[in-house]
């Protein structure tokens, strides 16, 4: 049975199954989300406002049988945080249970009346609108559980916090894991208030009796997924017991300090004193010596071989949270002087609850900090934040707004954002090729959309002075079109480093995607489909207003030495344009 | 006359897979180490046990570096397995 499109209409509260057109026919997930925005969502429009849309689209190999670390959904729209086109892509239940019911999309558009709340339920005989005042004003812990006992079958919990209610623009989206926690965040760009807009709470997944994902040509599909599988189990990084498995992605903490690139104190020094007390070696031995409900090598979605997320624990060993990734232990530990894990913890279960994205939730508390409303080290100031935002005091509603908004409150310039949002966790004076990244990307300031920390600090699919100017544009362009096309495939993008070294797991990933679509694609042709979803989602931002103006650093970076290198942005704005040319030029 | 030997005094870490090699150091703890000059980064890593198909990078003093490269005096050396994340 060919896939389907699920258009969901929330003024009509009506569904329909279309057949996917022929422009779209190539595309799943970022590649997807990204056509379908750019065809239907008008780039001027509000992004609150009823023109605009949340796509939602599992990758290509998602859903097909034992294709590893294969669970990430895609979410898509104009962000409300950047005013560009967003892709957010999450782990967790739905991308399988998505897929497995034959879709390819789910499009949701239109709203209802206003103070009208619903929780959609698809299962393989269509959609429900139920109701969902019962749960408006509720964290998504709560929601979480309520709708995991509610339906039968363990269904994926697509959900948003009070701040996506709200409509404030650092709402995520929030998928539960294979225990029914949610937590697994698009968390970038502020698509949960665009699904607030809809009047959307939560949409409950239930793949059971689907006609599941069919497979073009099952041999090459097969011989793809074994040399992937082989590539992911045998590199140090992703083998069992290797380093993500082991110490999850906070393995960074210590490698980034020690290059001098771990933002500290609203970046402005490289280095932070409490690293060690924060990182991925932390977290283990704290799950060791507490001896409970934590672990390491925990999976957020069925089929995971990676297994990178963990479970924190308290003094008991009760679980306090999962997962605490790198970017959320530096945002609300290295960025904001505190070296207290089971702060970090506890502020992550807010971030989780509320709806909030934790990059640019503790760079928002970063703000509070540079502009003197909290000390930076202050634990408690840092905890209260949340408060703030739970009880919607009006400062809460502008902390809920993310950095710029709060920067603004508190006359802060010195303010680490790209196209309105914040930058993660590598600096891109002592980083470069990051930094490029941030400038250029169609997201805003985003690591995942084009990771050159492998090379320039790992040593993974290359070998690159992280110091060094020159080659980084070239780079960054590399890195941003193979990850658009991960990004489509459905597989974590942490597949990348094996098959990066590992020249038989990236032909094995074209292999399983050609094996699933049927599409005559290999290897050589992930950088160029790559490029095509880019250049689909810089237009967008063109005809948005937006130019390469735009792609530039934050000010303060140009003047302000970063120690311990004491350095400098020093790449020219020639340099950065050179990036997008082969789209920019085409006019 | 017996010339003295220059001896270098450096501080060395190991992070995440290889701190297995020297478990006597916490986490992010350096062990200071005296050392001929003359001594190569790889030199240090053989004597230290750290396996060569183990190490992926060597960082000196906040930069990346090469095996073959002398150590100096005071100089900051970290051996790191494969990593990456985010």
């Amino acid at each position: 049975m060919a896939k389907k499109i699920l258009r969901i209409n929330m003024s009509e509260l009506s569904a329909a199954y279309e057949d996917i057109p022929e422009k779209w026919a190539k595309w799943a997930g970022r590649g997807l989300t990204s056509a379908i925005v750019s065809d239907e969502v008008e780039p001027t429009c509000h992004p609150l406002g009823p023109n605009n849309k949340l796509v939602i689209a599992p990758g290509w190999v998602s859903g097909t049988p034992a294709a590893p670390s294969s669970g990430r959904t895609s979410f898509g729209g104009k962000s409300p945080l950047t005013g560009t086109i967003k892709e957010s892509n999450s782990g967790g239940l739905s991308s399988q249970k998505i897929a497995k019911l034959g879709l390819a999309a789910v499009i949701l558009e239109g709203n209802p009346p206003k103070g009208k709340w619903y929780t959609l339920v698809i299962t393989k005989d269509g959609v429900a609108f139920n109701d969902a005042s019962d749960l408006i004003g509720k964290g998504m812990y709560e929601v979480s559980d309520i709708l995991w006992e509610q339906y039968d079958h363990e269904p994926a919990v697509i959900g948003i916090g009070p701040v996506g209610e709200e409509k404030l623009s650092n709402a995520g989206i929030s998928v539960n894991d294979p225990e029914g926690k949610p937590g697994r965040y698009a968390g970038r760009g502020g698509l949960g208030a665009v699904m607030g807009a809809r009047g959307v709470k939560a949409i409950v997944v239930d793949d059971t009796g689907g006609p599941g994902v069919e497979i073009a040509d099952e041999d090459l599909f097969k011989q793809g997924r074994k040399k992937l599988t082989d590539a992911i189990m045998q590199h140090d990084l992703t083998k069992p017991d290797g380093a993500l498995n082991a110490y999850g992605t906070n393995v960074l903490m210590n490698i980034i300090n020690e290059a001098g690139g771990l933002p500290t104190r609203n970046f402005s020094a490289g280095q932070f004193e409490g690293a060690a007390d924060i990182s991925g070696e932390k977290i283990a031995e704290m799950v060791e010596k507490r001896d409970g409900e934590g672990m390491t090598g925990h999976k957020c979605h069925p089929g995971c071989i990676i297994q990178c997320s963990n479970i924190y624990p308290d003094e008991e060993g009760k679980a306090v949270v999962s997962v605490v990734e790198y970017e959320t232990a530096w945002t609300l530990g290295a960025n904001l002087g505190i070296s207290d894990l089971d702060y970090i913890a506890d502020m992550t279960y807010q971030c989780n609850d509320l709806g909030l994205d934790t990059i640019e939730a503790g760079n928002t508390i970063a703000m509070a900090m540079e502009g003197g409303q909290i000390e930076f080290g202050d634990k408690e100031g840092a905890r209260g934040v949340f408060d703030e935002i739970r009880e919607m005091t009006p400062l809460g509603r502008i902390y809920g707004q993310g950095v710029e908004a709060t920067a603004k409150a508190y006359g802060v310039h010195r303010v680490p954002t790209v196209k309105g949002q914040s930058m993660p966790a590598y600096e891109p004076r002592a980083i470069k090729g990051i930094g490029v990244t941030y400038a250029t990307s169609t997201m805003g300031a985003d690591h995942t959309s084009g990771y050159t920390i492998a090379p320039e600090i790992a040593g993974v699919g290359g070998d690159v002075d992280a110091l060094e100017d020159k080659g980084k544009a070239e780079l960054s362009l590399t890195f941003q079109a193979a990850t658009a096309f991960v990004d489509s495939t459905g597989y974590c993008l942490f597949i990348a480093f094996p098959i990066l070294d590992i020249e038989s797991g990236w032909e094995g990933m074209a292999e399983s995607v050609a094996g699933v679509t049927g599409m005559d694609i290999s290897g050589g042709d992930v950088i160029d489909l790559g490029k095509e979803i880019l250049k689909m989602e810089r237009k967008f931002n063109m005809r948005a207003g937006f130019t390469a103006e735009h792609d530039r650093p934050p000010e303060f970076m140009r003047y302000e030495k970063l120690p311990p290198h004491n350095v400098v942005w020093t790449l020219t704005d020639e340099e950065l344009d050179k990036v997008y040319a082969w789209v920019d030029g085409e006019e | 006359m017996k010339i003295r030997e220059s001896r270098l005094r450096i501080e060395l870490r190991v992070f995440a897979t290889l701190r297995r090699y020297l478990p006597e150091l916490g986490i992010g703890e350096p062990k200071v180490l005296d050392i001929p000059e003359g001594t190569t980064l790889g030199e240090i890593q053989h004597q230290l046990g750290l396996p060569e198909d183990e190490v992926k990078v060597i960082m000196c003093n906040f930069r990346q570096a090469k095996p073959e490269d002398l150590a100096q005096d005071g100089d900051r050396i970290t051996y790191i397995p494969a990593v990456a994340g985010g």
